[in-house]
């Protein structure tokens, strides 16, 4: 079930009024049940998956903490009778076999994840290598189907394990409730990823009918569609038609790829997320910003702390911190700075860092195409790093450069194309395929494409091109304007009549111009893939 | 503390680190800035700091790293 679809709609109109009709003791219960059978418009095989997932993760998480508890208790008691080392070697012996649960759970549902998501990968690795080694054996692909919402719900459980783990916080003690947090289904489809303290306390609290918030929620989800239906889901189009004939459309083309792909992802991936969370928000729930204004970022580091924040948190959270303190890599860091000197202290960070947008591309995607775009962004961010000095030196001889506007433009500018052009891995085939058609930007760039109609011929209208054209300027204006408050919250702060009328003139648009209806499918959003 | 203010100056030579309380709510240091110091910091001080302490609440300023680098060595 799709948020761009009637079932979706009714099934939300249903739960919605349900929510605040029972009483309120009940509503996370109810929470529970719809997002069950949310999922199991997805396939009842997916609601095995995640039940498995929930289910050892709670019973892993339930004998982290009571370990936890028992050490915590079984130091005070004897506490006097034991020195600082005696304590330490206490306290790292149980850390170790609450670690051997976390871990168990860790690998079988990492294991998991890896199976259903990149068996089929690994097996096509391995048929390539036997076609080079000239053998003809080839092994046949599992096609195993990939459970809705399997990476994020996923992470979302190990992260909470983790953090029970650490001690940061006890473990749910009521299976149902976890349930509710693994399973909560406005964020299924594409996250956030959020955490157990952020969300829970909402997620199981007792909602009162509160009009401003419903009605904030609303306008967001409205909004959310809007994106969706009138911006990325036109502009999927000549994508689409783009990117499957590669060598027909060359030079400017693969330009227009790059610069469309970027605005129909943002458009697509903020629209779904902007519904997530104005629906939780009808529904009393809290749930985790994933985006502050990616494209107003000065450099790819900071576009990535602004860009589906919750994967970055969580990424940084629990495999860099990890990996980065590890005694392994402080070893090396050690090693590396006595043989080298000063440039040796960042090897190991740069080796972690290497290693984190590796891991990153691995998670986006099971083909060569984003391990590459991982990496790429890896590199890129290092070279920045590595060339801060350089930054400064230029920043010292022209010092009023830094804070003007012009080259705050120039930043912005330069973070939209570096990362639209990292991004445009996404959207080919394979890895030569893409470098391939970027080398055609170089080649035979062709600009007369532009004003001899061929774009007229990529499936949609020139009126289709001015609405995508206006679409995206309105979320350039509603990003630019909503810089402090959302445009939503001002504008019902100072006149509430004109937020209704804006909000009811965008559904009259999405009706008018929204891609949708009988023999279009709008059932997937580009990170659900995912 | 001399020492800590050290290895942070080499960071950052820019940043009042005696007196900022805000170094990770204002993004002064980023996440490798706070690796290359948990690796410093096991360096000169032998001190292992664990993912689990690596929170803004210890590396907003120069004191709350103090404290957590004493609380660690004493744990």
């Amino acid at each position: 079930m799709s948020f761009a679809s009637a079932q979706f709609l009714c099934f939300f109109a249903v739960l919605f009024v349900l929510y605040y009709l029972i009483p309120r003791r009940h509503q996370w219960k109810l929470l529970l049940a719809g997002s069950l059978f949310f999922y199991f418009f997805a396939g009842w095989y997916c609601l095995i998956y995640i039940g498995v997932t929930a289910v050892t993760t709670w019973l892993a998480a339930q004998k982290v903490g009571r370990l936890q508890q028992e050490q915590d208790a079984w130091l005070k008691a004897h506490r006097d009778q034991m020195d600082k080392e005696q304590r330490k070697a206490y306290k790292a012996a149980g850390k170790k076999v609450r670690w051997r649960w976390t871990l168990a759970c860790l690998l079988l549902n990492f294991g998991i994840l890896a199976v259903v998501k990149y068996t089929d990968f690994v097996l096509g690795n391995v048929n390539g290598v036997l076609a080079a080694a000239g053998s003809a054996a080839r092994l046949p692909m599992a096609d195993l189907v990939l459970p809705m919402g399997v990476s994020f719900y996923t992470f979302q459980s190990m992260g909470y394990l983790i953090d029970v783990y650490w001690g940061k916080y006890p473990p749910e003690r009521s299976l149902g409730k976890f349930a509710l947090f693994v399973t909560f289904f406005p964020q299924l489809i594409q996250g956030p990823i959020s955490r157990f303290s952020d969300l829970s306390r909402s997620l199981y609290a007792e909602h009162r009918w509160d009009s401003r918030q419903i009605a904030m929620g609303g306008m967001r989800v409205v909004w959310g569609f809007a994106k969706k239906l009138i911006v990325a889901d036109r502009l999927a189009i000549p994508l689409r038609e783009l990117v499957s004939a590669p060598e027909q459309y060359t030079g400017i083309y693969v330009l227009a790829v790059m610069f469309l792909y970027a605005v129909q992802l943002y458009a697509d991936f903020t629209g779904g997320i902007d519904i997530t969370i104005g629906v939780s928000q009808m529904l009393g729930v809290q749930v985790t910003e994933n985006f502050e204004r990616p494209f107003f970022s000065k450099n790819i580091a900071e576009y990535w702390r602004r860009w589906h924040i919750t994967m970055g948190t969580w990424f940084r959270d629990y495999v860099f911190y990890p990996l980065s303190v590890s005694k392994g890599v402080l070893k090396l860091h050690q090693k590396a700075r006595a043989k080298l000197g000063e440039p040796g202290k960042r090897v190991s960070v740069y080796l972690c860092t290497m290693l984190l947008w590796f891991v990153t591309g691995v998670w986006h995607g099971a083909s060569w195409n984003f391990i590459v775009w991982g990496l790429l962004n890896g590199v890129v961010i290092l070279v920045s790093q590595e060339c801060e000095p350089l930054y400064a030196k230029f920043h010292g001889r022209f010092p009023g450069l830094k804070g003007s506007f012009g080259y705050r433009l120039f930043e912005v500018g330069r973070t939209f194309v570096l990362m639209s052009s990292i991004r445009v891995l996404d959207v080919y085939r394979d890895v030569p395929l893409t470098f391939k058609q970027v080398g055609t930007i170089f080649t035979s760039f062709r600009p007369s494409v532009l004003w001899n109609g061929s774009f007229l011929e990529l499936g949609i209208t020139g009126a289709d091109w001015m609405v995508a054209f206006f679409g995206t300027l309105a979320m350039l204006a509603c990003s630019l304007l909503g810089r402090k408050e959302p445009m939503r919250e001002q504008l019902v702060r100072r006149n509430p009549n004109l937020a209704w009328g804006g909000c009811a003139a965008l559904v009259v648009c999405m009706v008018i111009f929204g891609i949708y209806g009988i023999g279009f499918d709008a059932t997937q959003f580009i990170y659900n893939q995912f | 503390m001399e020492e800590l203010l050290d290895i942070l100056k080499e960071l950052h030579p820019d940043v009042d680190f005696e007196h900022c309380t805000t170094l990770i709510d204002d993004k002064i240091l980023d996440s490798i800035d706070i690796v290359s110091l948990v690796a410093e910091i096991n360096d000169a001080f032998d001190v292992a700091v664990p993912a689990e302490e690596i929170v803004p609440e210890n590396f907003n300023s120069a004191q709350a790293l103090w404290e957590m680098i004493q609380r660690l060595d004493e744990a």
